[in-house]
């Protein structure tokens, strides 16, 4: 008897083995900080003030994007519709720029989460698949912003303070920083220490068995979507402060961008299995590939061109997922 | 009724469309009580179950459950009322660690967040009552089966579960496993739980179980103390024989004098296949029928997946015609003259939407094409020659398998194995779930198969096709084969001694539960 | 009470679906649409008008054969904008002379047509390949490419229009056969050649067995892996063509917009033309049918004068709508 409890006791299984396991985990951390260190060493002015705080404001709506999909990822679900319903968003609020910040905000965050309830309601209630539901609402609130707009950009009022939303800095760091960063806390909290975070990843790591447990898998999908379509409602609200108009055509491919941040971030794509924090991390390392070639173009030994940039990022999501594809079998 | 009477379920009866899957069924449970349920596939103790937990709703009949008349509508219902069940598939979720298994959507919480410490430390206070110590921080899914089914019981027990129902807990466990397992069933039985097991392993049973009731065709058949039943008794009444029916009646001869030629068209010696087939030796010759006998969890299919190369084996020899055979795929045994059967028609045999006519000709496409283009003119010869041959009932073989019966579908996948004109077919439990009529008819075509010279390797559960379809019996009992008999030898009592006790049959029936 | 309701609505639905099988739903509302266009729009009947929808459908067409494929075996294809666009690039690169050494003539012409859509086969196979042999989900597998590709293409262009006078891609483009263009006369031959493929060879019968079923396919002795790859190659292949095809219409190729947004076209395509998404079944003419009815919604919608990015709403209506007549048609 006791021989057998220290059978069972004796832990993990050596399904994978640990150090494997940590890598996967911490390897997009790791990544990064050597992709750090190469930039400082390598280039005079990479961690001064200036590129340090263009690199957080830039990346900001694109680290909200990723959170909400991170979000949606770990129930298992996809949602392509939030490049477009940030666009749509931007001009919204760029429209409303003009009675006060609030206004502007609250009104690209309100465009948000009514995309983001479409969504919900479509997959939790009508159950139709992510997929294709997310794609239609994606062209949806595409045409929504161009005829919004008339298929132009819509210039934010510089009268009010909305465009400190995407330039103006607090504490001196950027404004769309802060906000990214009190978004992951929150994020990070919502997913860690309460209820609903833990029942996000048990929809996706087994949706009959959540439903099983009595968790409220319906409701806690349908807010999952609202909840992403509001976080790309505010990544629009930066968009348009950022570039002093809302723009109907950006945020084309953000969606993919987001899942490719998701998942660089160890996220599995099957839910279940995901971390906020990492999320945050993947996206940086993204967006720093990006930085670094501009770097590397600026020192002159030899000229990558931006485009090199999805070609790097195409091959980081493919090492990534055969990285995770071996280390991380899904139990069945 | 005396109030030790935890759970009482009567007169239920249950049809799904017109069909009845229970009729006349009943069960009790008294608190600290482990209720051994057993029944041969179909009998209807899952459906019983289900009816239990609110799964499905029952037509007839009255459930009380610790004094009170109950009717649980969800499977959440019956929980938070006191009933958990563990389920062979365990419910729970693999990628979230074990701590928060136990306590999803009850997460103890300080200031409205999860108070992760606490719940950390009741998680390992919990299953340290069942002497079990693991860093409840891990994934599930790090741990092994056994863990996880105390996982599941611990989750139960902390919502206050009363009755415990555990559906095959054992059939992927090893033996120090079930060890464990049977340790915390005795604790919840003192502890006045009352458990119902169900398990197909009889030695298990009478290990741990107090009571045992059968079930067979929907209804109760018998419902006494476990040291009471001897092991042949018990499969007899799963069965429906009577012990002196099994006694009496020896093995029918072959009505027809057909005799299996002397060429060994597959032969399997010391087969080991993780995790259910431990050293399994047969053989068959060319016309020759041999039955595959054991219980539910005696690994009968997976000997089968094993010959077919659908599962990797990890020991043992397999050649087919005299050859070495180690199938790296279901392809290489098929080009090798096998065909195989699967037992699950829905998820491994039919491809639903497509036509009668494609899932005939599945497996012979690739040689009725020239250049990637499909002979259709010879396609439909041959399917029209084997839906005559075979009797197969359509409108028209156009039509969408699905809209086929249960009996005229498995003849479509027979079908598409004759057409390759095989060495070897291998059904498992090819009459399952197949009326009466369409039965005998494949159980003729099967006989007539071999008259024609192939050799057939036939699982079933059903003793009568066993003694009486088939040259030889060979039995086999936890992954090894203990006894195979010939066609004069394999009466339903001997057959049914070696799958209760493992013993070649040697005249004597010994008592069970010595 | 309420699931009888939903069980009861939904049966008064199935029966209110036209009868004539799966493809009658599509056919009626392209009927309607003509119909409506017909008494409604002046000067349609003209084979000017004709023409005008054809050609801007061609590509969506070709692609969406493909796509239909790929979607039959319960897979998805995004890289396919992507691989246009590699293709799109290439072709001038080489009848220019500047790839393969190959100076300008019949002959670079003839490689210029070849090379690039093998090219795009090729990375169609490794899409395949990702699926097929590492168990990648296709959607994550083919992410990789959707990224990657369009960056190649950027890089060996290095961004640039390439505008070019060439005879043999103007025909391409511009050119008529029997008075119909060239491009409708090589859409109709691969949506010809495809809906019989489908039907009448093993190819077209083993992948719909792998998408119903791929469990029994495997038993039944299917090379589920090679017909997988095979399935991602031809849907690679068509999308070379139809990136040659955009850049013969326009006599110039941009890396940048080449096939931009077409993966998600050719999906929606797909979905209204009545191919379950859920894999096993393939409808070539309906794909054919649902990019008309799409292309041809949006030309009413332009033709009475709604914006187009009205159509974007009402193209994601028409989706939605498609897939939950489909859930419900579906339904037990």
């Amino acid at each position: 008897m006791t021989s057998a409890i220290d059978t069972i006791s004796s832990g993990p299984r050596p399904r994978g083995n640990r150090h494997a396991a940590l890598l996967q985990r911490q390897g997009v951390v790791l990544a990064l900080v050597l992709l750090i260190v190469f930039g400082a060493v390598r280039y005079d002015d990479f961690l001064g003030l200036y590129n340090v705080m263009s690199v957080l404001r830039y990346n900001a709506m694109f680290a909200l994007v990723a959170l909400g999909m991170g979000f949606v990822i770990m129930t298992g679900g996809i949602d392509l519709s939030v490049g477009a319903t940030a666009a749509l968003a931007s001009v919204v609020s760029a429209g409303l720029s003009d009675v006060g910040l609030g206004a502007g905000l609250a009104a690209g965050i309100a465009a948000g989460l009514g995309v983001g309830l479409v969504n919900g309601l479509a997959i939790s209630r009508a159950r139709l698949p992510a997929f294709v539901t997310t794609l239609a609402t994606m062209l949806g609130a595409r045409g929504l912003a161009l005829l919004i707009s008339g298929n132009q950009s819509v210039s934010v009022s510089w009268d009010t303070s909305f465009t400190d939303l995407g330039g103006g800095d607090f504490l001196g760091f950027p404004i769309p920083a802060w906000i990214a960063g009190v978004a992951f806390v929150l994020g990070s909290v919502l997913l860690n220490l309460t209820g609903f975070g833990r029942a996000v990843l048990a929809i996706g790591g087994n949706e009959e068995a959540a439903r099983l447990m009595g968790l409220p898998v319906a409701r806690v999908k349908l807010l999952v979507y609202v909840l992403t379509g509001g976080l790309a409602g505010l990544a629009g609200v930066i968009l348009a402060a950022q570039f002093g108009a809302g723009q109907p055509t950006e945020g084309q491919g953000w969606e993919l961008f987001a899942i490719a941040a998701v998942v660089v971030g160890g996220t599995l794509l099957t839910g279940g299995m995901g971390s906020v924090g990492f999320t945050l991390a993947g996206t940086l390392l993204l967006g720093l590939i990006f930085n670094i070639l501009n770097f590397e173009n600026g020192k002159g030994d030899f000229t990558l061109s931006a485009y090199w940039q999805s070609v790097i990022r195409g091959a980081f999501l493919l090492l990534v997922v055969l990285l995770q594809n071996r280390l991380a079998r899904r139990p069945s | 009724m005396t109030d030790d009477i935890l759970l009482s379920m009567s007169g239920i009866a249950k049809s799904f469309s017109g069909v009845a899957a229970l009729k006349e069924a009943s069960l009790t449970v008294a608190r600290g009580e482990v209720l051994a349920l057993i029944g041969q596939n179909g009998a209807g103790k899952s459906t019983l179950i289900k009816v239990l937990t609110g799964a499905v709703a029952l037509d007839r009949g009255s459930i009380r459950f610790d004094g009170r008349p109950v009717a649980f509508r969800t499977p959440q219902e019956a929980q938070a009322g006191g009933i958990a069940t563990i389920y062979q598939e365990i419910n729970l979720v693999p990628l979230r660690s074990v701590a928060e298994n136990i306590f999803l959507g009850r997460e103890p919480r300080r200031w409205g967040l999860i108070d992760w410490r606490r719940m950390h430390a009741q998680a390992a206070a919990l299953l340290a009552q069942f002497d079990v110590s693991i860093d409840v921080r891990q994934p599930l899914h790090r741990f092994n089966t056994a863990t996880q089914q105390m996982v599941a019981i611990a989750r139960a027990l902390d919502q206050q579960a009363r009755l415990v129902v555990m559906d095959e807990p054992t059939s992927s466990l090893d033996d120090r496993e079930v060890a464990v397992l049977f340790g915390v069933i005795r604790q919840l039985k003192a502890r006045g739980i009352g458990v119902i097991f169900v398990s197909h392993r009889l030695d298990e049973l009478y290990a741990v179980c107090d009571r045992v009731t059968i079930m067979r065709d929907g209804m109760t058949v018998a419902d006494q103390p476990m040291a009471s039943i001897g092991k042949l008794e018990l499969v007899a009444a799963m069965l429906g024989r009577s012990l002196e029916e099994v006694k009496r009646f020896g093995a029918t001869a072959f009505d027809e004098d057909f005799a299996p030629r002397p060429h060994k068209v597959l032969e399997v010696a010391g087969l080991k296949s993780a995790p259910r087939v431990a050293g399994v030796d047969l053989d068959v010759r060319a016309g020759e029928i041999v039955g595959l006998a054991g219980l539910l969890g005696s690994g009968r299919t997976e000997t089968a997946r094993a010959i077919f190369g659908a599962d990797r084996p990890q020991g043992g020899t397999i050649r087919v015609d005299g050859a070495a055979a180690g199938f790296r795929s279901s392809r290489d045994a098929i080009r090798a003259g096998i065909g195989f059967c699967s037992e699950d028609r829905k998820t491994e045999g039919i491809v639903p939407d497509m036509s009668v006519r494609d899932n005939l000709t599945l497996a012979l496409l690739p040689q009725l094409t020239r250049r990637g283009v499909i002979d259709q003119a010879r396609q439909r010869e041959i399917v029209d020659r084997l839906i005559k041959r075979l009797g197969i009932r359509l409108a028209s073989s156009e039509q969408k398998i699905r809209e086929l019966s249960g009996g005229n579908q498995q003849k479509v996948l027979l079908a598409r194995w004759l057409c390759l004109q095989p060495k070897l077919l291998i059904l498992d439990e090819p009459t399952r779930g197949i009326d009466v009529a369409a039965k005998a008819e494949i159980q003729a075509l099967i006989r007539e198969l071999a008259r024609d010279g192939l050799g057939v390797l036939m699982i079933s559960s059903e003793l009568e096709e066993l003694t009486e379809g088939c040259h030889r019996v060979s039995v086999l009992r936890d992954g090894r084969s203990v006894a195979a008999f010939d066609h004069d030898a394999a009466s339903e009592h001997a057959i049914m001694n070696a799958m209760a006790h493992g013993l070649a049959p040697t005249g004597e029936e010994s008592r069970a539960g010595a | 009470m309420q699931e009888l309701e939903i069980v009861a609505s939904r049966r008064r639905l199935r029966l209110a679906m036209p009868r004539g099988g799966p493809l009658g739903g599509v056919v009626l509302a392209l009927a309607i649409l003509l119909l409506f266009n017909l008494v409604a729009t002046p000067h349609f009947i003209s084979l000017q008008t004709l023409y005008v929808n054809l050609t801007q459908v061609t590509t969506i067409v070709i692609v969406a054969v493909g796509m239909t494929m790929v979607i039959a075996t319960g897979g998805i294809d995004l890289s396919v904008g992507s691989l246009m666009a590699i293709a799109g690039a290439l072709a001038p690169l080489i009848f220019a002379g500047r790839l393969l050494g190959i100076g300008p003539g019949p002959f670079a012409d003839v490689l210029a047509f070849f090379v690039p859509v093998l090219v795009a086969m090729a990375f169609g196979s490794f899409n395949g390949w990702l699926v097929a042999r590492f168990r990648i989900q296709p959607i994550v597998a083919t992410l990789v490419l959707f990224i990657a590709g369009r960056g190649i293409a950027q890089v060996m262009t290095n961004g640039n229009l390439q505008a070019f006078h060439n005879a043999s891609f103007h025909a391409l483009g511009l050119g008529r056969v029997l008075g119909v263009p060239i491009q409708v006369w090589l859409m109709a031959v691969v949506v010809g050649l495809a809906a019989w493929a489908i039907r009448r060879t093993l190819y077209g019968r083993q992948l719909l067995a792998i998408g119903g079923n791929e469990a029994a396919a495997r038993l039944a002795g299917l090379p589920v892996a090679r017909i997988t790859i095979l399935v991602y190659a031809v849907s690679g292949l068509l999308s070379g063509i139809a990136g040659l095809i955009v850049i013969a219409i326009n006599s110039s190729s941009d890396a940048n917009l080449v096939g931009l947004g077409m993966e998600l076209d050719a999906i929606a395509a797909v979905a209204v033309g009545g191919t379950a998404l859920t894999g096993g079944r393939a409808s070539i003419i309906g794909t054919l049918l649902g990019a008309l009815i799409i292309q041809l919604l949006r030309y009413t919608l332009l033709s009475h004068g709604v914006p187009d990015a009205a159509a974007l709403v009402v193209k994601a209506a028409v989706i939605l709508a498609a897939v939950y007549l489909q859930q419900v048609g579906r339904a037990p």
